[in-house]
C-alpha cells in the first residue's frame, strides 16, 4: 500500500509539471491578453505601458520561472482581468459547481441504476426496450441543444421553473450553498438535469450489461434455491455486484463533470468553474487557466487515486500492487 | 353563540395571516458581458463603466446622443488656452453622508494612477492635467499642458470617489507625476468588490456583488437629484444570448441587451416585449494593408516592387506586390460593396450604411456625407485601369464573436468582392486570435469596429488614420498603417483647437480627406437594441450602454 502510494505521488508531480508547462506555452503562444483588454481608446505609449506592468514583454521562459517559483511557494498568480488571486477566485466559484456536479451524478444515480436494472431483468419487454432507447437519446443528443429544450418547455412555455442563474443561497460552514433553499433547488434542477442526462445514459447502460451478466451466475441460482426472496436476491446481491464498473466509469466522470461542466453553465448562466474557464480562455488570462487546469489535473488525480482504492476494498480479489496507474 | 364566536375569531385570525406585500419597484437586467470588477478606476471596459456610471458619478454626463451636460459640474468653461474652469454642484453627499467638494476630485486624480495591475488603467484621461487648484470647495481650475479641447469629455469618463470615506481628512495637492500626491494608501480593488470602499455620489448604492452570478444596488434615498423609481436593481450576466432571450420571455429578467439577429422577428411579435433601438457611434469597417511594396494576404498581382522594411511577415517570407497602395483599387473594392444589401439582408435593417466614419448629426461629421455608391461594374473597369482586368486573390480577416454579425458581414462582402474578379476567402478567428494576428500585420484586410468612446470624430481620426506615432499618440489602432503627413497635420491642429465652431470645420475636414484617398472603408453603423417588458421604456444610448438609470416605467 505504501509503495502504491508513493509511486502514485511521484507520477502525479511529473503529470503536474508536464501540464503546466504545456498550458502556459499554450497561452502565450495565441496571443497577447492586453489586445483584447485594453480599451481601443489607448495609444500607442499606454499599450507598452499595460505590457510592461503585466510582465508581458519579457521572454517566455523568464514569466515561466517566475511563475513556478511563486506557485511552490502557494501563488498561482493573479488574475489578469479581475486583480484578484487566480486561485482565491477558483476556489470562491467552485462550489456552485460542486453543487451541480454532485446534484447531477446524483440524479444519474438515483435515476440510472434502477433503470438499468429494469431494462436487465426484463430486456425483452416494452419498458426494458423503451429505456434503453431513451439512454441512446441520452448520450447522442447535444447538451447544448438539450440545455436550451428544457429551457424552452420549462421556463418560457410552462413557466414552471426559472431560466437561469443561481438560486438564493445559505452559509454552510462557511460555504454558501443554495440547495438548502426551494428558490435555490429550482435553480438547481434543469442544469443538473441537463448535465445528468449523459452520465444517467452511461449508468443505464453499465447497469443493464451488469445485470444480464449476474443474473446467469451461479450465485444467483443458489440464492434462489437457498429460499431468498426474489426482492432480495435483486437488492442486495446483484446491486452489490454491477457496482464495481459503474463506480470506476461515474469516479472519472465526476472529475469531468467538475472541470467541464462549461456548456451547461454557459446555457443556464450558471456562476460555477467551468464558465470561468471558459471566458478566461477567451480572454487569454492566463494565471486563470493554468491555475485553473492545475487544479483540475490534481483532482482527477486524487479521484483516480480514491477509485483505485475503493475498487481494491469492493473486490477483496483485487490487490493494489495489480492496479497499474 | 360559541360556534358563531370561534367561526369570527378564525376568519380574524385568517385575514391577519394573510402577509401584507408592499409593493417595491425591482428591476431585473440580463446583461451580455459582465463587469471585471466593481472598483471604478481598474479597467476601462465598456461593462465595468456601464455599472460605474449607477454608483459613482463624474462631473461631466454624456446624454443619450454623448452631447455634454452637467452632472458633479454645473458649468465649465475654458479661461484661457490652457486653463478650464469648473464650477461644482453644491449640496451633493456621498453615501455615507460626507459631502462632495473638489478635494474628492484631487483625490480620485491621484488614485487613478496608482491602481495596481490595471489591464487598460485610466490615465490616458488623467494624464492632460499638469496642475489642479481649488480656491473653494466648489470651483475647480484646470491647468494642461497645451490646449486640450477634449478634458471635459475625458472627464465624463471616470467617476470620483470620497476621500474622506477612504481616511484622508487633510488637503490634497495634485502631481501628475502619478505616485499618488503624497497619499501612502488607497482603496484596493477587492475593496470595491465586497463593498466596503464602493462609495459614490449617484443615485445607486451598492447592495451585494457575486462574480459571475448577479451585482445588486438599491436605491439612494438621499440622492442629490431626481433619482430613479427604482428600490432594488438586479443586474445578472447571461452571456449565452439564446438563454438570455429565454429568460425575459420566462419572466425571469425585465430587460436585457444585444437580443440576436435572429430571434427580433419573434420579440417584435412578442405583446409583452417592446424592443428599444437607435443608432450608435459603433462604424463596422474594413482596413487595408498600405504599408509596404508587398502584402501577406494576396495571390496573382505578381512580385513585389521594391524590398520591405520593417514589421511584418513579408519581411522575412516571400510575398506578392500589394495591390492596396493603389487609390483606384481601394475605390474599387469600396464600389463593390452593396452596403444596402447587408444592411437590409445581413443585419435584418437594424444598421444604417455608413458614408463616413462617425454617423450623420455627430461632432466634427460632415452634413449629408453618403455611402459609397454601389458600382460593381464601375469598380471592374477601375480595378482594369488599375493593371489587374483578371483581379486577384485576397484574403479577409474577421472575429467571429466580438462584433454583431462579423462574420456574416466578412462572408458578404467576399462574395462582392468575388463578383467584380477579387477572389476572397474569408479567415474568420476568435476574437483573442483574431487581435494576436492583426497585432502582427498578417492580414491584407481585415474587419473591425469601432465605438468613439468621446461621441466627436477625433477619435476615430486619431485612433484609426493617422500615422501610427508613439510619441505624439496617434495611430494606436491603425493596423493597417495607413500614412498621409498631410491628414496628421489636420488631426493635430484639431486636436489642440479649444474653439469648438473651428475643431468641428477641421475635424469634418480631416474625415473628408481621409475619404476621398479611401484610406478606410466605412460600412455601416451597428444599430443597438434592447428587448424588455412592454410596460417599460428605456431611452437609448448612442454609445451601447445599458443602464438601470435610462429604465422607466411606462405611465
Amino acid at each position: 500500500m505504501l509503495a502504491f502510494t508513493i509511486r502514485r505521488f511521484l507520477q502525479s508531480v511529473i503529470v503536474l509539471f508536464v501540464m503546466s508547462v504545456i498550458v502556459f506555452l499554450g497561452i502565450y503562444a495565441i496571443g497577447n491578453p492586453v489586445d483584447i483588454l485594453i480599451n481601443p481608446e489607448a495609444d500607442i505609449a499606454e499599450q507598452e505601458e499595460t505590457i510592461r506592468r503585466l510582465g508581458l514583454d519579457k521572454p517566455v521562459w523568464t514569466q515561466y520561472f517566475t511563475f513556478m517559483t511563486n506557485a511552490l511557494q502557494g501563488d498561482l498568480g493573479g488574475s489578469f482581468v479581475h486583480n484578484e488571486p487566480a486561485l482565491r477566485i477558483i476556489m470562491e466559484r467552485l462550489p456552485a459547481t460542486m453543487e451541480l456536479a454532485i446534484g447531477a451524478v446524483g440524479l444519474a444515480i438515483l435515476i440510472g441504476i434502477p433503470a438499468g436494472m429494469i431494462a436487465g431483468l426484463k430486456p425483452e419487454s416494452i419498458v426494458g426496450r423503451g429505456i434503453m432507447a431513451g439512454s441512446i437519446l441520452g448520450f447522442s443528443l447535444p447538451t447544448f441543444w438539450v440545455g436550451l429544450m428544457l429551457i424552452m418547455l420549462f421556463s418560457v412555455m410552462l413557466g414552471w421553473l426559472p431560466a437561469s442563474g443561481r438560486g438564493d443561497t445559505v452559509e454552510l460552514f462557511g460555504i454558501q450553498v443554495s440547495f438548502l433553499t426551494w428558490d435555490g433547488l429550482t435553480h438547481i434542477f434543469l442544469p443538473a438535469l441537463n448535465l445528468a442526462l449523459f452520465k444517467m445514459s452511461l449508468v443505464i447502460r453499465l447497469s443493464r450489461a451488469g445485470t444480464r451478466e449476474v443474473m446467469l451466475q451461479d450465485y444467483i441460482k443458489f440464492a434462489r434455491a437457498k429460499g431468498l426472496s426474489e426482492v432480495r436476491v435483486i437488492r442486495v446481491h446483484v446491486l452489490k455486484n454491477i457496482l464495481i464498473p459503474v463506480v470506476t466509469v461515474l469516479g472519472l466522470e465526476l472529475g469531468s463533470v467538475i472541470a467541464f461542466a462549461v456548456v451547461t453553465e454557459t446555457v443556464f448562466a450558471w456562476p460555477g468553474i467551468g464558465k470561468l474557464l471558459i471566458d478566461s480562455i477567451g480572454n487569454l488570462d492566463r494565471p486563470l487557466v493554468v491555475a485553473y487546469l492545475l487544479l483540475t489535473v490534481t483532482m482527477f488525480i486524487i479521484i483516480n487515486f480514491v477509485v483505485d482504492i475503493l475498487y481494491s476494498l469492493l473486490d477483496p480479489r483485487v490487490r493494489l500492487g495489480d492496479v497499474k496507474s | 353563540m360559541k360556534i358563531r364566536f370561534v367561526s369570527f375569531a378564525a376568519a380574524l385570525v385568517m385575514t391577519a395571516m394573510v402577509p401584507v406585500t408592499a409593493s417595491a419597484a425591482e428591476l431585473t437586467v440580463g446583461l451580455a458581458s459582465e463587469p471585471s470588477a466593481i472598483d471604478p478606476h481598474y479597467h476601462n471596459l465598456g461593462p465595468n463603466n456601464e455599472m460605474r456610471r449607477h454608483i459613482f458619478e463624474s462631473l461631466v454626463w454624456q446624454d443619450e446622443q454623448q452631447k455634454l451636460t452637467p452632472l458633479l459640474a454645473t458649468s465649465w468653461e475654458p479661461t484661457s488656452e490652457t486653463t478650464w474652469e469648473f464650477k461644482l454642484r453644491k449640496g451633493v453627499k456621498f453615501h455615507d453622508g460626507s459631502d462632495f467638494t473638489a478635494r474628492d476630485f484631487v483625490y480620485t486624480a491621484c488614485r487613478i494612477p496608482m491602481v495596481p495591475n490595471s489591464p487598460s488603467s485610466f490615465t490616458i484621461y488623467t494624464r492632460a492635467m499638469k496642475k489642479i487648484e481649488t480656491p473653494d470647495p466648489h470651483t475647480l481650475i484646470i491647468h494642461t499642458e497645451k490646449p486640450y479641447p477634449l478634458l471635459p469629455v475625458e472627464l465624463a469618463v471616470w467617476g470620483i470617489i470620497s476621500a474622506t470615506a477612504n481616511g484622508v481628512t487633510e488637503d490634497i495637492t495634485y502631481n501628475p507625476d502619478g505616485m499618488g500626491c503624497g497619499i501612502t494608501t488607497f482603496p484596493q480593488t477587492k475593496d470595491f468588490n465586497s463593498g466596503e470602499a464602493t462609495i459614490g455620489t449617484g443615485m445607486f448604492k451598492y447592495g451585494e456583488y457575486i462574480k459571475g452570478d448577479r451585482y445588486v444596488m438599491n436605491r439612494n434615498e438621499d440622492y442629490w437629484g431626481e433619482g430613479t423609481e427604482w428600490d432594488k436593481v438586479t443586474f445578472k450576466p447571461i452571456t449565452n444570448s439564446a438563454a438570455r432571450v429565454a429568460a425575459l420571455l420566462a419572466g425571469d429578467v425585465d430587460f436585457i441587451s444585444k437580443p440576436p439577429t435572429q430571434d427580433l422577428e419573434r420579440l417584435e411579435k412578442d405583446p409583452n416585449v417592446t424592443l428599444s433601438s437607435i443608432g450608435s457611434n459603433r462604424v463596422i469597417y474594413l482596413h487595408m494593408d498600405q504599408y509596404g511594396p508587398s502584402t501577406p494576404g494576396v495571390k496573382g498581382t505578381g512580385k513585389p516592387e521594391g524590398k520591405y522594411e520593417g514589421e511584418g511577415p513579408c519581411a522575412t517570407t516571400d510575398c506578392e506586390k500589394n495591390p492596396l497602395l493603389d487609390r483606384r483599387v481601394r475605390k474599387a473594392l469600396s464600389m463593390a460593396i452593396n452596403r444596402e444589401a447587408i444592411v437590409d439582408k445581413v443585419m435584418g435593417g437594424y444598421a444604417v450604411a455608413a458614408g463616413e466614419l462617425l454617423p450623420q448629426g455627430f461632432f466634427g461629421t460632415n452634413a449629408g456625407a453618403k455611402p459609397e455608391p454601389y458600382d460593381p461594374e464601375g469598380a471592374k473597369k477601375l480595378l482594369a485601369e488599375a493593371g489587374y482586368p483578371n483581379g486577384f486573390e485576397l484574403v479577409l480577416g474577421t472575429p467571429n464573436d466580438r462584433y454583431i454579425n462579423d462574420a456574416k458581414i466578412a462572408q458578404a462582402i467576399a462574395q462582392m468582392f468575388t463578383r467584380i474578379g477579387v477572389k476572397t476567402s474569408v479567415n474568420a478567428l476568435t476574437k483573442s486570435v483574431f487581435f494576436a494576428t492583426r497585432n502582427k500585420y498578417e492580414f491584407s484586410i481585415y474587419l473591425a469596429g469601432w465605438g468613439a468612446g468621446t461621441g466627436e470624430m477625433s477619435s476615430p481620426m486619431r485612433a484609426l488614420v493617422a500615422t501610427r506615432d508613439k510619441s505624439r499618440g496617434l495611430g494606436g489602432t491603425n493596423r493597417g498603417r495607413y500614412s498621409n503627413p498631410a491628414l496628421d497635420d489636420v488631426i493635430l491642429e484639431a486636436l489642440a483647437t479649444v474653439d469648438d465652431d473651428k475643431r468641428a470645420a477641421l475635424l469634418a475636414k480631416s474625415s473628408r480627406m481621409a475619404m476621398e484617398d479611401y484610406s478606410i472603408l466605412p460600412l455601416h453603423f451597428e444599430v443597438t437594441i434592447w428587448a424588455h417588458r412592454a410596460d417599460l421604456t428605456y431611452g437609448a444610448r448612442a454609445d451601447q450602454y445599458t443602464m438601470a438609470i435610462g429604465i422607466k416605467s411606462k405611465k
